[in-house]
């Protein structure tokens, strides 16, 4: 089994498809991407596949060490240049085609219309610990 | 807690948690031949392993296997009476031939088999083996693999689910069980229980219960590397094999892998983990890198390709041609290999030092250390292509 960590953002990737902001949506298209989300999550639960999942707040800052003795530096104003993390998902699976095939039904939640959203995810393999046998 | 190391509490005596462990194969099997099916059989030895721990500090038993029985047997009774299909489950038991004269071997051998049936997955396998056969709760199940208890417990019972009616006749082959041992062996260890240990100690005992002589070879295998364990990965900097120190190396362990794998090569059945533990104990057994003898190293390889064409295998046997024949007959036996095999770039790198192409071998370690698939692989490579680059070209 490896770990895979999809990775949701809201800035950053590459322009879903379907590609309305979700404050256009209507009450009930948002409702049934909640629904999607969370049965996909529980279907994860079930299967044994299921690490952890969180969504993230949109508004975060860059902070940076600034020298001895002062405050970290952050990075106020510029906020919207950067790649902005939405949520995680991660995953235990057996192959990498199965992290693929899971993050693909991820990406077609629905939104605007009832419509997949086909946004693109961010799948990277987690570094494990060595093996107990290395050469 | 770690396994063998008891339990000590200011109430009362230890439990010895790995004898206690030792019990779960043994009682499962005799709910088995009283025709309790697998699952319901796992979950109730499961219980009476919980309540164990719970009770015998204080209140040790006598006979701590007929305790175990008797409260798993009742835990099921329990279970049966608030199924809903309770009369007919009641109904299965009672039809159920009489147990009759089987050996407890046979249990914990059929056991094995089941935990490793072939519509398992390699993951589902695992954890069923380390629970039914290991006796391992499923949170230490849990945390060896870093996963949530919730997640680890959905992965069992599905398993459970799966294999349910298998009963205890029809299940995989020895070379499964085999495979899915060496899984648990490779995963290396976290949390309270030492995987590596756990697979020697479950390995050991298929040994002792099958003629198998691939089984004597994984438990050589397994014997030989879990030797040099302690100086493979040092304040989590991964050791190379050329620069480990041999003088920790574990003597008594070397000398019993290699004992055992001699008595499985001398019964003439050659598999691929008698050939791997030869090559582990090839370099066991020599006093330093260049003093290896690393043309038997190439035949076993050799041999290897004979029982298994894998890329793998061709991948270390040019590691193995280029401390035999020089670095450029490695190269050319690596020109063989597919682009992909996981490794390929470090030991193309690691071949070019070799061969003095210092240049050719940095930008080579950097380029393996991005494709790396642990942390400390990664640093490893780093810290070669760094102090390459620090000599200069």
């Amino acid at each position: 089994m490896a770990k895979y960590l999809f990775l949701k953002h809201y800035r950053g990737a590459p322009a879903g498809v379907n590609d309305v902001p979700m404050d256009r949506w209507t009450p009930e298209e948002i409702e049934a991407h909640v629904r999607y989300m969370d049965d996909f999550a529980t279907r994860l639960q079930e299967s044994g596949e299921y690490v952890d999942g969180q969504a993230l707040a949109p508004e975060g800052m860059w902070v940076r060490y600034d020298g001895e003795g002062r405050p970290p530096v952050t990075d106020g104003p510029f906020a919207e240049t950067k790649d902005l993390v939405a949520g995680w998902m991660v995953v235990d699976v057996d192959s990498e085609q199965r992290a693929v095939e899971l993050a693909g039904e991820l990406s077609a939640a629905p939104g605007a219309g009832g419509r997949p959203i086909h946004e693109w995810l961010e799948v990277r393999p987690f570094l494990t610990a060595p093996p107990t046998v290395t050469e | 807690m770690r396994p063998g190391e008891p339990v000590v509490t200011a109430s009362g005596p230890a439990v010895d948690e790995a004898a206690l462990r030792a019990l779960v194969p043994q009682v499962i099997g005799l709910l088995g031949r009283r025709g309790v099916d697998f699952g319901a059989a796992e979950d109730a030895v499961q219980d009476a392993l919980v309540e164990a721990l719970r009770v015998w500090r204080t209140d040790p038993p006598r006979d701590p296997r007929a305790w175990l029985a008797t409260v798993a047997w009742r835990r099921h009774l329990d279970a049966v009476r608030s199924e809903s299909s309770r009369r007919r489950r009641e109904e299965t038991v009672e039809v159920e031939p009489a147990p009759g004269p089987v050996r407890e071997a046979d249990d914990t051998l059929a056991l094995y088999l089941l935990c490793a049936h072939p519509s398992l997955t390699p993951a589902s396998a695992v954890a069923l083996t380390l629970r039914a056969v290991g006796g391992l709760t499923t949170r230490q199940v849990a945390e060896a693999y870093l996963v949530p208890e919730a997640t680890m417990a959905q992965r069992i019972s599905r398993a459970k689910r799966t294999v349910a009616g298998a009963r205890f006749d029809r299940a995989g082959d020895v070379a499964t069980v085999l495979r899915v041992l060496y899984l648990v062996f490779n995963e290396g260890y976290s949390g309270d229980v030492d995987l590596a240990m756990e697979a020697i100690r479950l390995t050991r005992q298929l040994a002792a219960l099958v003629d198998h002589p691939e089984a004597h070879g994984l438990l050589a295998l397994m014997l030989l590397h879990h030797a040099r364990r302690d100086t493979r990965v040092v304040d989590g900097r991964l050791v190379p094999l050329a620069e480990q120190d041999r003088s920790r190396w574990d003597t008594a362990l070397v000398a019993e892998g290699v004992a055992v794998l001699q008595a499985a090569l001398a019964r003439d059945r050659l598999g691929e983990f008698q050939a791997q533990a030869a090559v582990a104990a090839l370099h066991a057994d020599a006093p330093s890198t260049e003093e290896t003898d690393w043309v038997q190293v190439v035949e076993w390889y050799d041999e290897l390709l004979g029982l298994t064409d894998s890329p793998v295998v061709r991948l270390n046997r040019a590691v193995a041609l280029g401390h035999a024949d020089g670095a450029r007959a490695g190269l050319a036996a690596l020109a063989q290999v597919p682009d992909g095999v996981p490794r390929r770039t470090a030991a193309e790198a690691y071949l070019h030092e070799r061969a003095g192409d210092l240049l050719d071998a940095a930008r080579l370690y950097a380029e393996a250390a991005r494709a790396a698939t642990s942390a400390a692989e990664r640093d490893h490579l780093l810290r070669q292509a760094a102090r390459l680059n620090a000599v200069g070209p």
